[in-house]
Parts: structure tokens; sequence; C-alpha cells
């Protein structure tokens, strides 16, 4: 058997290996990546590609913001394709319920240096003149972006392998220490390895506490300037975060190419990513409620991808116990276009002992019992 | 004297007669261009049939609409720039109540085959509907014509339907399937569900289309796409048309346009004179009857160069074709024209068997003797089950026709004849395969794909379909990959794509009655 030798092998080549993989190279270590299929082809092709600071807990805060300003600092490198555009959020609030709750997440950014902005009724409906009138108002972010996820993680991987680092067109099947057996019949001898394969890390890893949440969203043909900020009903925290079965939340984005990119629906326990009309429906009708221009717009397409939940909704990332030289970063559910810049700074933090801005202890999978005694 | 109506274009009255499609009006000035693509080409319809998306225009303020598809109406405001607006209008939104329907059968396709089966088990006593995208009746071979009316023995066969139970459902994109036996339909009153003991799928075929340089100008379209606009009020008298490609369907192309008072300078064919003389060969030993269709061609056709072992490498123009560069392998030579109509062969329209979980083989629909797909209760007919022309789809239609009403025996005459129908469908294919030149013809710079104008550069070095997609952009626009996706499949040997719902592009409010 011909065997390979790296530093770091990185197991997935979406957006989170990606990353992983291109920090990795770039901290000088000799970088293998395994994927076996398209890069950025799994949960990455699904997401939204919404680059946003989310405040459920500090340490969301922490890791979102920390990888939104690599994002920032990386845009005039990126190449058309991966269709970065400033949008900014825009945060909506249909009640004063929900206003009190945009003004809670203002105080939360503002004090923590973000730049946001409230606005009454009038301030959204001059925005975002397709939203319906008589809404109660809204937060504004401006300093968030939309990038197209797959050609964001094949830019990321092309970086990496432009720093030596090589690409195996295999999975991994089996693995003796650090030594991985690759579904083409050779084998890559790794310094540590990082399990970057999203859900999948539980074929090998049972105990991982991440769970499957299907998403669905709807893509209509070019009607540039339709919306012009990423527009996230504040009911969307709920739905994120509630523990329904089944529940959607008006999410729209409008990408660089003038389409309308729409969302969210959020699902456990269901095993086959087909297109469920009824959520289709759902959906829709709950855009409708804030934007009914949107009825008359041309959908192009449907489609469903898995987030790897986790039940505190925070990543999974660094060693794993039992595991000698193994390192997880996956359950990063709605959130792995943003995090994934981070979760690669904390990776090369973990792996080469370098220091990183952000809290090594906070995203260990050992906070729950089962990884830490599995 | 037709009558005639005003409708406005790009802020201008124009008057154009009545019962002609948008797109025929604004072909009325020669290569017009119907859009500017995303990367700033201007652009003109292609196929004719509602399936390139290509003649997209706006329409009293609603973007994206297909030009070849609505007729025109007194008073309508038609834009062909700045392609992106939408009512803007807050009304609350009204959920549309949606329109249930429910049949013993379902034909999807009004083209002879779906003519065939409905007349046959509306007679037979079933509760029959015929739907097609279409606003008539007749599909593509026996497509309306404004000009002049239907041949009498395509007459027959509609009036025949009309005179039958059979209820036409006009204008309706069938695009999504929430369950066995239930299809969903965009029609311009509002969503429609349909509900079916039996689906009989006549969904027909395409044009395949081989990229070369110049393919995207304005004035180069199908063959049948040509045929297809003139059919729908687009003026061809007095303008050189060259046409190309391969299969029968160029001749009767030809022959069409030069009974409208086209110029027809010359009929391109790119298969070779030894497998044409093999194909007549066989004509004359078991199909006499093709053979006088042919002679006909032969006669009407008198004066036009037809040149087999012959194709297009590039079409040239300032912003609309000029001239199109021919060879005949070892010389090229460029000649002016207003028109090139050049089809490549048929591509079965297969995105709704796909949706509908039917089996797939090299392209077309599996079935068995009598039309069964490999899902129970859907039948497939006509092109579906491979291209086979007229006789063919009339036979697979009565067959499926008597199937869905239990009359065996009746299906049984008719299957011997189906059996040497088939056989004409393999020499076909074969007489009229794709030669291996064809795939050098786009250059580096040649688009592959329209709606997103990927080039051919960009893909050749794509493992797979779905890597190019997510990387490229191929095939993700309105079209959906009906035409690049028949040309990366030639280009690059990649499968097609999956299929979801919607199969067809739908107004978002017709997503709201999924259930």
């Amino acid at each position: 058997m011909s065997a390979a030798t790296c530093d770091v092998a990185v197991l997935g080549a979406g957006i989170v290996g990606a990353a992983c993989a291109r920090a990795l190279a770039m901290a000088g270590l000799r970088v293998a990546i395994v994927e076996r299929a398209t890069i950025g082809g799994g949960a990455t092709a699904a997401g939204m590609g919404h680059v946003v600071v989310m405040d459920d807990s500090d340490a969301q805060f922490a890791l979102t913001r920390r990888s939104q300003q690599l994002w920032n600092e990386l845009a005039p490198q990126l190449p058309d394709a991966v269709e970065y555009v400033q949008t900014g959020t825009l945060w909506i609030a249909v009640d004063d319920e929900e206003l009190t709750a945009a003004r809670a997440k203002y105080a939360y950014y503002t004090s923590r240096g973000i730049v946001a902005e409230m606005l009454d009724a009038d301030g959204v409906a001059r925005i975002e003149p397709n939203l319906r009138p008589g809404l109660a108002g809204g937060l504004r972010v401006p300093g968030e972006s939309v990038i197209y996820p797959p050609c964001a993680a094949l830019w990321l991987v092309n970086q990496a392998l432009e720093r030596n680092a090589t690409l195996h067109r295999a999975e991994a099947k089996r693995f003796d220490r650090t030594t991985i057996e690759l579904s083409d019949g050779s084998a890559l001898i790794a310094g540590a390895i990082v399990h970057a394969t999203g859900i999948g890390a539980t074929r090998f890893m049972p105990s991982l506490p991440i769970r499957p949440r299907i998403g669905h969203l709807v893509i209509t043909d070019r009607y540039p300037g339709f919306a012009r900020h990423q527009i996230v009903e504040l009911g969307y925290i709920k739905s994120a975060h509630g523990a329904d079965k089944e529940s959607v939340a008006f999410n729209l984005q409008p990408r660089k190419t003038g389409q309308m990119l729409l969302g969210s629906s959020r699902q456990y326990d269901v095993t086959d990513g087909t297109v469920q009309p009824h959520m289709v429906t759902r959906m829709v009708a709950r855009a409708f409620e804030y934007m009914p221009a949107l009825a008359a717009l041309s959908v192009i397409r449907t489609w469903t991808g898995f987030r790897a939940a986790t039940p505190d909704s925070l990543p999974l990332i660094g060693p794993m116990p039992g595991w000698p030289g193994h390192f997880v970063a996956t359950g990063h559910e709605g959130l792995g276009i943003t995090t994934s810049l981070g979760t690669a700074e904390l990776i090369v933090a973990h792996v080469t002992g370098q220091r990183s801005s952000l809290d090594l202890n906070a995203y260990l999978p050992t906070r729950f019992a089962e990884v830490a005694h599995g | 004297m037709d009558k005639r109506i005003a409708l406005t274009v790009n802020d201008e009255q124009v008057n154009a007669p009545e019962h002609c499609t948008v797109a025929a009006v604004l072909l009325a000035s020669p290569g017009v261009a119907t859009r500017v693509s995303v990367t700033g080409e201007p652009r003109g319809p292609l196929c004719g049939m509602g399936v390139c998306f290509e003649c997209r225009v706006t329409i009293d303020g609603e973007a994206h609409q297909r030009s070849c598809q609505i007729s025109t109406s007194d008073g309508i405001v038609v834009a062909t720039r700045g392609n992106d607006s939408y009512p803007r209008e807050h009304e609350q939104y009204l959920s549309e109540e949606i329109v249930n329907k429910a049949y013993d059968v379902l034909v999807i396709g009004a083209g002879p085959a779906g003519i065939a089966t409905a007349v046959t088990a509306a007679q037979a006593g079933q509760r029959v509907a015929v739907l097609s995208d279409d606003p008539h009746i007749g599909g593509q071979i026996w497509r309306h014509d404004h000009a002049k009316p239907l041949g009498r023995f395509a007459a027959d066969w509609r009036d025949r339907l009309s005179r039958s139970s059979a209820e036409w459902i006009a204008s309706a994109s069938v695009f999504a399937s929430p369950k066995p036996g239930v299809l969903l339909a965009e029609t311009p009153t509002g969503p429609m569900r349909i509900r079916a003991d039996q689906i009989v799928l006549a969904c027909g075929a395409r044009e395949r289309f081989v990229p070369f340089p110049g393919w995207t100008l304005p004035g180069v379209f199908g063959a049948g796409g040509l045929q297809a606009l003139v059919k729908a009020g687009m003026p061809i008298a007095g303008q050189r048309v060259i046409v190309a490609g391969t299969g029968p369907l160029l001749l009767a192309v030809a022959d069409y346009l030069r009974s409208r008072g086209a110029n027809v300078r010359l009929i391109a064919e790119q298969t070779s004179r030894g497998k044409l003389a093999r194909f007549a060969g066989g004509l004359l030993l078991r199909e006499p009857a093709k053979i006088a269709e042919a002679a006909g061609f032969a006669w009407r056709l008198r004066g036009i160069p037809f040149r087999p072992n012959c194709w297009p490498t590039s079409a040239d123009g300032e912003g609309h074709l000029q001239s199109v560069t021919l060879t005949d392998g070892s010389r090229r030579w460029t000649e002016p024209c207003d028109a090139l109509a050049c089809g490549f062969g048929l591509v079965a329209n297969t995105e709704l068997p796909c949706l509908l979980g039917c089996a797939i083989e090299h392209g077309f629909v599996r079935v068995d003797a009598d039309q069964r797909t490999s899902v129970p209760n859907v039948f497939a007919i006509g092109e579906l089950a491979g291209i086979g022309g007229l006789d063919k789809a009339l036979l697979e239609g009565e067959i499926a026709g008597h199937v869905v009403a239990g009359r065996h025996d009746l299906a049984a005459a008719l299957q011997r004849r189906r059996a040497k129908a088939r056989g004409f469908v393999d020499r076909l294919a074969d007489t009229f395969a794709l030669r291996d030149d064809l795939r050098q013809l786009p250059d580096a710079k040649t688009i592959v794909c329209r709606c997103e104008d990927v080039t051919f550069e960009q893909l050749r070095t794509q493992p797979d379909i779905r890597t190019a997609k997510l990387h490229t952009r191929i095939g993700m626009g309105p079209c959906q990959g009906r035409i690049c996706g028949s040309a990366a499949e030639f280009l690059f040997g990649w499968d097609a794509g999956s299929v979801r719902s919607p199969i067809f592009p739908v107004a978002m409010k017709s997503l709201a009655g999924g259930e």
C-alpha cells in the first residue's frame, strides 16, 4: 500500500474543512485534504452564505464576530465567483415585543463595537420599499455581507493548494491512530487529523452530539434591487433555537446576481433530502406576510440541505477524547459559512499551540458529558 | 384581412396582426435582441417553443416573460431592456384559490401522441383531460399556424379531440407532484391541483443544440425553432436562410420556410452521404409511405443545394447574424445570411417523467409494450419513448388510450405495428448520430450555458455536472439546463443532473398551494 505523509490531514472540503486547510497551510504545515465529492458540495452548497454576527451567547458572538472580521479582511482578495457583497442585515420587528428584542440586540452589538442602527416603521420602509407597510421597525447592521459558499470553499482550497497542500479524491475508510486508510486504496500518515465532515463525523465518532436539521431554500430569477439587505424576521431567533419539530422564518437574501434567495425552514428527524412541498408552502406563505411583492417573482429552483446541529447551538472544535492526534471541527448548524474562518483559527491554535484571540475552551467537544466520557 | 392590434414596444406604438406571439412581433425587425445576457450580449429567441428562455421580455411591468408563449393583445406594453421589474403595488398578498380537478386519465402534452390517447380513452368512456404548456393544441409537428389552416389529417385528429368528451387545459405548466397521482400546474388563471388515476406523459422533445462560435447571436435559431416562430407570425419572406444540423426535420423546415417566401440558400446536413444512402435504401424496403414524403420534399426543395457532410463552424455579425461559415471537413467558406436555422437532433423532455420517478434509459423513458413506465399508473408515449416521428407517436398514443381504458385486446392489435415503428427509431438514431468533429466546434470563449454565460473554457476542466453547476453556474438559470444540459452531455459526456420541483420556473405564489 502506498502511503503519503503530511503534518495534518483535513477530512472534508466543505467550507469549514477548506478554511482549516488554508489556515494550516498558511501556518507552514504540510496539509493533505481528503474529499471524495465536489468541493463545497455538501451542507456548504445548500447554505445561504450570510456572513452574520449572532448573539445567542457570548461564545457565539465572539466566534461569529471574529469570523466576520476575517471575511472582511479577505474581501479584497476574493475572486468575483465568490460574489462577496456587503448587503448589511436588516432585522425586522412586527410588533412591540419584537421591537424590544431589536433594542436589546442593538444594545448588545453597539456596546461591543458593532455599528448598528435602530429604525422606526418609516425607516424600514425607506430602505426596503418592498416590505409591507405597518411593520413596527427594525435593526440595521450595515457591516454584514453575503458570499456564494461553494466558490468560497473552492477558493480556500486553492489557497491551500498554492501553499503545497495536496488534495486526495477519496474518503477515509479506517484509522490506525493517525494513519488513514482511504477509499482509493492509498494511505495517509498524518501528524494530526482534523474531522471537518459535518454530520459525517458521527460515522466514526458516534458520541458527538450532532443531529441533522434539514432546511429548505427557494431562489428566484434576477430582480436586481428588489431587496438590498439580507432581511431577517426577529422571529427567526425563536425558529432557529426553539425545540419545535418544524419551524419556518422569513429570511431573504439579495444575491450579487440580482437573484432573491429565500429561507428558512428547520426540521429535526428528517433523513430524506427531498424537497417537501408543505414546507415550501409554509416558508413562502411566511415570506408573503413580510413582502407580498415576492408573490410575483419567478422561482427557478428549490433545494434542501442538512445542518449539523448541536444542543447548545455552538460548534464542536478541538481535540477528541479517546482519539489521540484527532481534532473535530463540526456542528456549525446554520452558521458554518460565517464561522469557518474563526474555526480555522481555533484549529490552528489547537494543532500548533499558536495563540488565538478566541477562547479555545468555549467550543471544546468535551463540554458534553457523552463526549468527555465516551 | 386579419384584424390588427396595437401594442407598445420599448415606448413605441407597434401594429401587429392578431394571434401572433409577442416574440414573432418583435422579430419583425430582423435580428432584434429580446434581452441582454448576464455578460451584456444581445440575445434573441432560439427555440421558439418556450424552452430556452432567451425570448424573455418585460410585459406589462412583469419581467422574465417568455414572449414566444404569449399571444399579442391590444394595449400590452413590452420592454426588451431592463428586464428586472415586477408589479410594485403593496397589496396584501391574497392567497389565490387553488382550482382542484380530478380525472380518470390526465394526458400531459397535446401533440399527436397526446391527442391520440385523449381521443381513444375518451371514446372508451374515460373522464380525460389533456393539458399543455402551449396556448394551442398540436404540439410541435401540428403546431398552430397563424397564417395557414392545419393539414387535413391533423385537422381530423384535432376535430376528433374537440368532439370528444376530453377536456382541454391550455397554457398550463406542470411544475410539481406532491404525491403520486397528484400534479400541480401553473395556469394563466392561477394554480391548479390535478388528481388523476392514470397519467399519460406525452411531453415530446426539444432540439439539441451544439455550441459553436457565434451561436448566441440574435438571428441564430433552432430549426424547429425558426419554423415555430414563423408559424407564430414572424415574417420570413425574402430573408436569406441557411438550414443546418441533422435529421429529416431539416427538410421539413426548409420546405415550410420556402413556402412562406424565405430564400433558403442551403441545407447543410452533418451526416455522411453514405449513411444517408443506406437510410434511403432502408426506407425503400420498409417504408414506402416515407419515400413518398421524401420525394415530395425533393420536388418542392428543388434548386436549394442540399449538402451532406456539411456543418456550420461559426456564425458572425455585429450584434446580429450576418453570415455563417461552413465546412465539409476539408474546405471552409462563408455564406451571407439573415437567419440560421440549426438543430442537431431531438432530446426528449424527460423532466416530468424524472420528477415522477420513471426509469430513464439512454435519454428516453423506459416503457413496456403497453407504454407503461416503471411507475405504476404512469405511461409515456411519443418522442419521450424514442424519437420516431408522427406514425409512431399516433400508434403509441392509441395503444396507451386503449390500455388506460382496459381495452387490451384493441391495444394488442396495434402493438405489432408499433414494433415496426420502433425499427425506424433505431435507424434514425444511427443515421443522424452526431459526428465527433462537432465536439471540436467551440473555442475557449464559446458560451455553452446561455442563461448564465458559462464558457467552454470554464467547463472543460470540470469533472462532472454537479461540480460544474456549483462552481461555474452552468444550468442554474431559468431554462434549468434544458439547452446547455444536452450540449454538455454531447461535449463532455456528463449525465443530466438531478430534477427537482419546480421543473419549470413558476411565480412564487404558485408554490403557496403545494400540499
